[in-house]
């Protein structure tokens, strides 16, 4: 086939590189989306303090710094045989709707904003916050700033620091909450969930009603058939701070719903000589490779996982777009990749509204944070979900409390054979008999961005937007390189 | 108003919070905006390493470089933006001296990969596949940066102009280097941008004024007073040996300081200072009293001394490569 351009490769282009390798029709065979980094907290981890682990593990990213904090908690309630308090219990969950809502926020607005906001089709030098700003205007940027500072504030004022708190204890909190900082926050919640509101209006307005947005959207190249991921409450409504992992089949039924401590018996992982992520997949259906349907072990977390995994929102607004949602699309579940955007907007929803009935529990501001009855086990797992997905720590701790062994799950790596799969199909959708359709290199981004993939996360290392493409012809010579220089 | 500065942000390999704490000074983003163009910012724009590769040499005004170096690719990195930049700042405690993931030094890289791609509970391996710089795969040569043996602070691979301290850096200081930049009032190259005394000076919890410290304790096992000193109460709380500037955020969350803020200026060695400092005031009024063995019993209550008094500091200590000996 024709060398359509040869660039001088550079070997250290890029936090995430995509390889696109081309049979002999000058079609897509094989895509590789290579994840470059490694910090190993899996092994630092051992011989720490147990009571440590939530800070420590907290800088696995700094993106979802609570996620990784209440999960290691959790993992230490277990490990220590104690049940955290009503009032503790609470007090976290408080603090976690208040990092979904920053952590939604920046991502809807702050880097798939470019995609919707300023549109694929905007230049390059448009196609971030700047551009968004912009498009949008100072009020409503100004709008964005201090919806975004209201979540972080709300996890400041208990875990010290918004970005690597400190406040969560085997069997509790460091702190209650004071009254005239319940009284601050009420303020807060409320403004963010009229701040959710606007933006679902937004969405609405720019997505919904724009055709060419919604044949994207639907056009099921780019769907994915697979099993979905998330946690649930006792009725099968979703949950971010605790209860059952519910997984449902491609199909929308119920497949399986596990306790987090027997997660073993259902999640497994393989590792890929070429990235330094590993590919989770369902114990019980097997590996059968980057494919999808019901055969394929393969399953979706993050917002659109979650969805799908449960039957509905646990508070009014947010049940209310829940069936919009699938009204629209006429469908449950949804296996339309650009659907996380919305999905993520309803759970931001959800999120402030649960923030309002915390506040307003008038046990929320008593001091009985502290449960210190420990009947020490030596083990613990504990399961949250991460703005991302479904994130998993398991510690196995020696009798004096030290860290022995770690195994770390975390939201991205469930999503990755996903992403690799739907890279894969918006490749093949550009490039078809050795012509390389404009806008592949916008498509595969905004696939890709959807799942909001946090490469910290992942790799335990810096999450990646910039992505670079290479495509190979079926002799190996890189026929093009995305994008130019 | 003369002509905008130029800001380049990058992160190696970091968590990502140094790039929140930026977007954590809120809607002074905007004055930024309006003092600088940003000419490089992987995580918002679209900008390559090309592009960079580009740029004429000193084309930067300012580059924030945060992250440790830890592979091949963030080496080239480093070297690249120290060569772009007119004054290269080492953000955050991974740049400026390794932070927790600087704790990877305790062991080898094979080490971290048999754990991470073979022991791990759910990692399904039989084969003992790990993952490799160059490795073919259907027929397919694929490559990968090179995960390097060690964790580097940014000093030990370029000359770094100035360091923002901290895990995240805090607000404030944030904002104080802006202002320093914007008014060409940078301090004498080398320089910590933070303040200069230990964090016991801005710590608002009584103390007797001796500070004498009881016993030791882990934080699980106390309900930790809010008003009282950390010490005080048997808690190892690193505020003696590590710089001011961070307001106390976790002391006021009721969580003692783990020192992300780096060693006070003039100290060598933040772990060092911090034993000698526990020395002087651990059981200071037995003192007389206390057998051989009463001391061996209360060292052997400090659990974990590495992951205690080198959180953050490790990669940068001066014991840094010598403790792999400890590798089981």
């Amino acid at each position: 086939m024709k060398t359509i351009t040869i660039d001088p490769i550079t070997r250290l282009e890029g936090h995430g590189k995509i390889e696109i390798f081309l049979d002999e029709n000058g079609n897509v065979e094989n895509t590789y989306l290579q994840v470059p980094e490694l910090r190993g907290f899996e092994k630092f981890c051992e011989g720490r303090k147990a009571e440590d682990m939530p800070q420590l593990t907290s800088r696995i990213c700094g993106v979802c710094p609570v996620a990784h904090h209440y999960a290691s908690t959790k993992a230490l309630d277990m490990a220590f045989g104690v049940e955290p308090t009503p009032v503790a219990k609470k007090l976290r969950e408080l603090i976690y709707c208040g990092y979904i809502i920053y952590d939604h926020i920046l991502h809807f607005y702050f880097l798939a904003g470019p995609d919707f906001i300023v549109g694929p089709e905007a230049p390059k030098a448009k196609r971030n916050i700047i551009g968004v700003i912009e498009k949008v205007g100072l009020d409503l940027a100004k709008e964005v700033i201090k919806h975004r500072a209201y979540g972080q504030k709300m996890t400041e004022i208990l875990g010290g620091k918004p970005t690597h708190p400190v406040c969560g204890l085997p069997g509790g909190q460091t702190k209650p909450l004071a009254e005239e900082d319940r009284q601050a926050m009420i303020e807060m919640a409320v403004s963010c969930y009229d701040f959710a509101l606007k933006t679902l209006e937004i969405f609405h307005q720019l997505v919904l009603e724009n055709p060419q947005y919604m044949s994207m959207i639907n056009n099921p190249a780019f769907s994915l058939s697979l099993y979905n991921m998330g946690l649930v409450d006792e009725k099968n409504r979703l949950n971010f701070y605790e209860g059952m992992v519910r997984v449902t089949d491609p199909e929308g039924k119920e497949f399986v719903k596990f306790a987090p401590k027997d997660y073993l018996n259902h999640i497994a992982e393989m590792v890929l000589e070429w990235s330094y992520v590993k590919v989770p997949y369902l114990r019980q259906v097997g590996f059968k490779g980057l494919i999808d349907g019901k055969a394929s072990g393969i399953y979706r977390v993050g917002p659109l996982g979650r969805l799908n995994a449960a039957c509905g929102m646990a508070t009014p607004s947010a049940q209310e777009e829940y069936e919009l949602f699938y009204k629209t699309f006429g469908t449950k579940p949804v296996h339309n990749t650009l659907a996380y955007h919305w999905a993520r907007l309803i759970e931001l929803l959800y999120a402030t509204e649960r923030v309002k009935e915390l506040l307003s529990d008038p046990e929320i501001t008593s001091d009985d944070i502290r449960n210190m009855n420990f009947n020490f086990t030596g083990e613990g797992i504990g399961i949250v979900e991460a703005a991302r997905g479904t994130l998993i720590h398991h510690y196995k701790l020696t009798p004096d409390a030290l860290i022995d062994k770690v195994n770390l799950i975390v939201a991205t790596t469930n999503n990755n054979g996903a992403i690799n799969m739907s890279v894969n199909k918006a490749a093949s959708e550009f490039i078809r008999n050795g012509k390389i359709a404009e806008g592949l290199l916008n498509t595969v981004e905004m696939f890709y961005r959807a799942y909001d993939p946090c490469m910290a996360c992942a790799s335990h290392t810096a999450f990646t937007i910039p992505l670079t493409i290479e495509i190979f012809d079926k002799k190996h010579n890189l026929v093009k390189k995305l994008p130019t220089a | 108003m003369t002509e905008k500065l130029k800001f380049g942000f990058y992160w190696a390999a970091s968590c990502g919070g140094c790039e929140i704490a930026v977007l954590d000074i809120n809607e002074k983003i905007l004055d930024v905006l309006n003092l600088a163009d940003i000419v490089f910012w992987p995580v918002a724009m679209d900008t390559k390493y090309e592009d960079v590769e580009k740029f004429p040499d000193k084309f930067m005004d300012v580059c924030f470089f945060n992250g440790s170096v830890r592979n091949s690719e963030q080496e080239h990195l480093a070297r690249l933006l120290r060569q772009k930049a007119k004054v290269l700042v080492a953000f955050g405690s991974c740049a400026h001296e390794g932070c927790i993931p600087g704790l990877a030094n305790l062991h080898t890289r094979e080490k971290i990969f048999q754990q991470v791609y073979k022991e791990t509970f759910s990692t399904t391996n039989e084969d003992g596949k790990f993952p490799l710089a160059k490795v073919k795969t259907n027929q397919k040569e694929l490559t990968i940066p090179e995960f390097y043996d060690l964790v580097l602070p940014l000093d030990k691979v370029v000359e770094v102009d100035y360091y923002l301290p901290g895990c995240p850096p805090p607000v404030p200081l944030i904002l104080d280097a802006i202002t320093a930049i914007s008014q060409n009032q940078l301090p004498e190259k080398g320089t910590v941008l933070a303040p200069t005394k230990a964090l016991c000076e801005e710590c608002e919890r009584n103390t007797n004024q001796s500070k004498k410290m009881p016993d030791i304790k882990r934080t699980y096992e106390i309900k930790a007073d809010p008003k009282v000193c950390f010490l005080e109460q048997g808690i190892i709380c690193m505020g003696p040996a590590t710089r001011m500037g961070c307001q106390t955020r976790c002391i006021n969350a009721n969580w003692p300081c783990t020192g992300c803020m780096g060693p006070i200026p003039e100290v060598l060695d933040q772990g060092a200072k911090m034993i000698s400092a526990l020395g002087s005031i651990l059981k200071v009024d037995e003192e007389k009293n206390l057998t051989e063995a009463d001391v061996e019993n209360l060292i052997k209550k400090i659990k974990d001394p590495v992951g205690t008094f080198y959180m953050y500091g490790l990669a940068a200590s001066i014991i840094n490569r010598s403790i792999r000996g400890g590798e089981k």
